[in-house]
C-alpha cells in the first residue's frame, strides 16, 4: 500500500461524506425548516410536506444514508486493500 | 385487574430480569468493565445503543412535549436522531480504529497534552451529570404515579437496581441488560400506538394513522380536524408552530451535534471488535430509535386530539375516571374560573406555578363540582386547565380507555429507558474519574484489579449525587437533558472533529476552544435557566436564540478559538501526525 493510493482513498472518502452531509441537511434543514412552510403548501394524504419532513421524513432518511455510507466504505475498502481480516479484531 | 396490580407484576419482572443479568454478567477486568472487551456483536451494539440513548425524556417526555409544541416538536426529532448521521460518517469509525477506553483517552493522547485530558474529563462528567439526573427523575414520577410511592423512594429503588447492574457488571452487565431494556420500552411504546392508531384511524400503523382519515364518519384528516380545533381554542395551528424559525434551526443542530459528542454514546463504538461493525452498528442503532422516534409524534397528535375532546367545554362532573385519578397527583387540574362548571380550555396558564393542593389534615378539601381545590393563585386567562406535559404518554392509554395492562406496559417501558440510560451515563461518570483521573494523572502504576476497585466506588458515588439531583430536579425532564446537549456541543464535538480531519491541530487551539466552547454555553444558560429565568424569553434572548440552542453558537465559537489559537502555536509532533493517519484507514 503505497502513500499516494491511501492519499486517493481518504479523498474519496471525504467526497462521500461531504455528498451525504449535504442531503442530510438539504433534507433535515431544507425541506424540514428553511422550506417547511412552503413545502406546507402541498399536501400528501393528510400529511402537510414540510410538516412531514420535519417530523417523518428526514427521519427515514437518516437511516437510508447511513447504510448507504456503509455500502459505500465496505466497498472502497476492499477496492484498496485496507480491510480488517479476522486475525485484526 | 387494577392497573397498580400490573404494574408491580411487570416492573416485578423486568427488574427481576436485570438483577439476574447483573449477576450473570459480572465484569472481572476493566477492560471488561469500561468496553465489555470489545467483544459486542453489532447488531447487539446498535440495540444497547438505542437504549442507551432513549432516556426517560425520549420516552416518557417527548411525545408529551410534541404534543404541545406541534411543529416545533421536530426540535427534537429531527434533533435527536440527525446526529447518529454524523456520528457514522465523521466519529464512530475512527475513534473505533483508536481503540481505547473513553473519550478523553483519544483527547489526551490526541492533543498530546494530561491539561487537554483533565479539560476533557470535566466536560464528560459536566455532561453527564447534567443528563442523568433527568433519568433519575423520570423513574421518580413513574414510581410516584403508578406504585403511589413518594417519588424520594422512586428514585431511591431506582438508584438501588442501577447500582446492582452497573456497579458489578460494568459496560457488560449495561450492555445485555440495555438490549432487554430496549425490548421492554419498544413493546411498551407501539402497544397502546397500535391501539390508539387503530381506534381513531382505522389504520394500525401509527406513522401512516396520523395522516389519515378520522373513523368517526367526517371524512376528514385527523390533521387537519386537530389544526381546526387548535384554531377554534385560539392556539397556533398544529402543524405550523410558534417558535421562530431560526430558533427552531439552532435547537435542532444544538441537539444534532451534541448527540454526537456525547461520551456515553461515543463510547459504545469502542466495544465492538472492528472498524467495518462500528461503522454498521451506527446504522442498527438509529434503525431502533427511528422506530420510537417516527411514532413519538403520531402519539403527540392521537393524544392532543384526544384531549381537547374528552375536555373542551365539558361538564367536570362527566369526566371519566382518569381525570380524577390524575388531579389527585397535581399533575392535571381544573380550576372553575367563570363558574360554570365547565372546562374551558385555551391558551396561557390556567393558574401561577406548579399546582398546590388545597388540603386540611391531610385531606384533599373539594370544590362545588366534586373537583380538587388548590392554593394557587389564578391568571387572568380564560384557561381553566392545568396539564403537566409528562403526563401526556403516561395517561395515554388511559385517556384512550385501554385495558389497564396496557398502562402498566407502559410505567414498565418508562422505567427501562430511564434506567439504561442512567446506567450508561453512570458508566462514564465513573470511568472519567478511576481510568482519566485515577490512573491516567495520579497513579500510572496502578494494578487492573485496584482500578477496577475505583471504578465500582466512583459509580456507586455517582448514582448517589445522581439521585439527589432526581429528588430535587431543576425543571422538566425533557429540559434538563437538552442542556446536557448544548455542553457536548460545545465542549467535545469541534475538538475531535478537529482532530480526526485536521493534523495540524494543536493542544493549544484544542484546550482553548473546548474551555471558551464550554463556558460560553454555561454562562448563557445559567444565566438564562438559574439566575435571571425571568428574562427567559424571545426578547432577552441573543440573537434570538434560546437557552437550548446556544449550544449551536458555543460549538461555533469552539472552532474559531481553535482554529486561530492553533495558527499561533507549533504544529503536534510527528508522532501525533502519525497517528491521526493511521486511524483514518482501517488496517494500515
Amino acid at each position: 500500500m503505497t502513500d499516494d493510493n491511501l492519499k486517493e482513498y481518504w479523498a474519496i472518502n471525504i467526497r462521500y461524506v461531504l455528498i451525504l452531509i449535504s442531503i442530510w441537511f438539504i433534507v433535515s434543514y431544507g425541506f424540514g425548516i428553511l422550506l417547511a412552510p412552503m413545502l406546507n403548501n402541498i399536501q400528501i394524504g393528510g400529511f402537510k410536506l414540510g410538516f412531514w419532513f420535519a417530523q417523518q421524513g428526514s427521519i427515514y432518511v437518516f437511516v437510508i444514508l447511513i447504510f448507504v455510507y456503509v455500502y459505500l466504505m465496505n466497498n472502497l475498502d476492499i477496492r484498496f486493500g485496507v480491510q480488517e481480516t479476522e486475525e485484526d479484531s | 385487574m387494577s392497573v397498580q396490580i400490573w404494574t408491580y407484576i411487570f416492573v416485578g419482572i423486568t427488574f427481576s430480569l436485570y438483577i439476574g443479568i447483573a449477576i450473570w454478567s459480572k465484569a472481572s477486568s476493566t477492560s471488561e468493565f469500561y468496553v465489555a472487551k470489545g467483544t459486542v456483536k453489532p447488531l447487539t451494539n446498535g440495540m444497547a445503543t438505542a437504549a442507551d440513548w432513549m432516556s426517560a425524556a425520549s420516552f416518557l417526555s417527548m411525545a408529551g412535549l410534541i404534543s404541545f409544541m406541534g411543529y416545533d416538536g421536530a426540535v427534537y426529532l429531527m434533533g435527536w436522531t440527525g446526529g447518529y448521521v454524523l456520528l457514522a460518517l465523521t466519529l464512530a469509525p475512527y475513534l473505533r480504529k483508536f481503540g481505547k477506553f473513553t473519550v478523553p483517552d483519544f483527547i489526551g493522547d490526541r492533543y498530546y497534552s494530561q491539561i487537554a485530558r483533565t479539560v476533557a474529563v470535566i466536560c464528560a462528567l459536566t455532561v453527564s451529570f447534567t443528563y442523568v439526573a433527568g433519568q433519575m427523575r423520570g423513574v421518580g414520577l413513574v414510581f410516584s404515579k403508578f406504585l403511589e410511592v413518594d417519588i424520594f423512594w422512586g428514585v431511591i429503588v431506582g438508584m438501588a437496581i442501577v447500582f446492582m447492574y452497573a456497579v458489578l457488571g460494568g459496560m457488560k452487565g449495561i450492555t445485555y441488560t440495555q438490549v432487554a431494556q430496549y425490548c421492554v420500552l419498544i413493546f411498551a411504546f407501539m402497544v397502546p400506538a397500535f391501539f390508539i392508531s387503530a381506534q381513531l384511524t382505522g389504520n394500525p400503523i401509527p406513522q401512516l394513522g396520523f395522516g389519515s382519515k378520522l373513523v368517526d364518519g367526517s371524512d376528514i384528516y385527523l390533521l387537519d380536524k386537530l389544526d381546526q380545533l387548535h384554531t377554534e381554542l385560539g392556539f397556533a395551528a398544529y402543524t405550523s408552530g410558534k417558535k421562530s424559525m431560526q430558533d427552531i434551526f439552532f435547537i435542532t443542530v444544538a441537539l444534532m451535534v451534541g448527540t454526537a459528542g456525547l461520551p456515553h454514546v461515543i463510547v459504545r463504538f469502542f466495544t465492538v471488535p472492528k472498524v467495518k461493525d462500528a461503522r454498521i452498528s451506527v446504522g442498527y442503532a438509529l434503525i431502533f430509535i427511528a422506530i420510537l422516534y417516527t411514532t413519538a409524534p403520531a402519539i403527540a397528535v392521537f393524544s392532543r386530539t384526544n384531549l381537547i375532546t374528552t375536555v373542551n367545554e365539558q361538564h367536570y362532573e362527566e369526566m371519566p375516571e382518569w381525570f380524577t385519578t390524575w388531579e389527585e397527583t397535581a399533575l392535571l387540574n381544573w380550576v372553575d374560573k367563570n363558574g360554570d362548571g365547565r372546562i374551558t380550555y385555551a391558551p396561557g396558564q390556567a393558574i401561577v406555578g406548579n399546582p398546590e393542593i388545597n388540603r386540611a389534615n391531610g385531606k384533599i378539601i373539594r370544590g362545588e363540582y366534586g373537583e380538587v381545590t388548590l392554593l394557587n393563585l389564578l391568571t387572568s386567562t380564560e384557561n381553566e386547565l392545568y396539564v403537566d406535559r409528562d403526563i401526556m404518554v403516561l395517561a395515554n392509554p388511559e385517556i384512550a380507555g385501554l385495558p389497564n395492562w396496557v398502562a402498566a406496559l407502559v410505567a414498565a417501558g418508562g422505567l427501562a429507558a430511564a434506567l439504561s440510560t442512567a446506567a450508561g451515563l453512570l458508566l462514564v461518570i465513573s470511568t472519567s474519574v478511576s481510568h482519566d483521573l485515577i490512573k491516567m494523572q495520579f497513579k500510572p502504576d496502578i494494578s487492573d484489579k485496584k482500578e477496577l476497585f475505583f471504578a465500582r466506588i466512583s459509580a456507586g458515588f455517582a448514582v448517589l449525587v445522581a439521585g439527589y439531583f432526581g429528588i430535587n430536579p431543576p425543571g422538566f425532564v425533557a429540559e434538563v437533558v437538552a442542556i446536557a446537549f448544548g455542553l457536548a456541543a460545545a465542549s467535545f464535538f469541534p475538538a475531535i472533529i478537529l482532530g480526526i480531519f485536521y493534523k495540524k491541530m494543536n493542544r493549544e487551539g484544542a484546550i482553548a476552544g473546548m474551555i471558551v466552547g464550554l463556558l460560553f454555553t454555561l454562562a448563557y444558560i445559567g444565566f438564562f435557566k438559574l439566575m435571571y429565568p425571568e428574562y427567559n424569553t424571545p426578547e432577552y434572548w441573543w440573537l434570538g436564540i434560546s437557552p437550548e440552542g446556544i449550544g449551536t453558537l458555543g460549538m461555533l465559537v469552539n472552532l474559531v478559538v481553535s482554529l486561530i489559537i492553533g495558527m499561533i502555536y507549533p504544529d503536534p509532533p510527528v508522532e501525533v501526525q502519525e497517528m491521526v493517519e493511521s486511524i483514518r484507514y482501517p488496517r494500515a
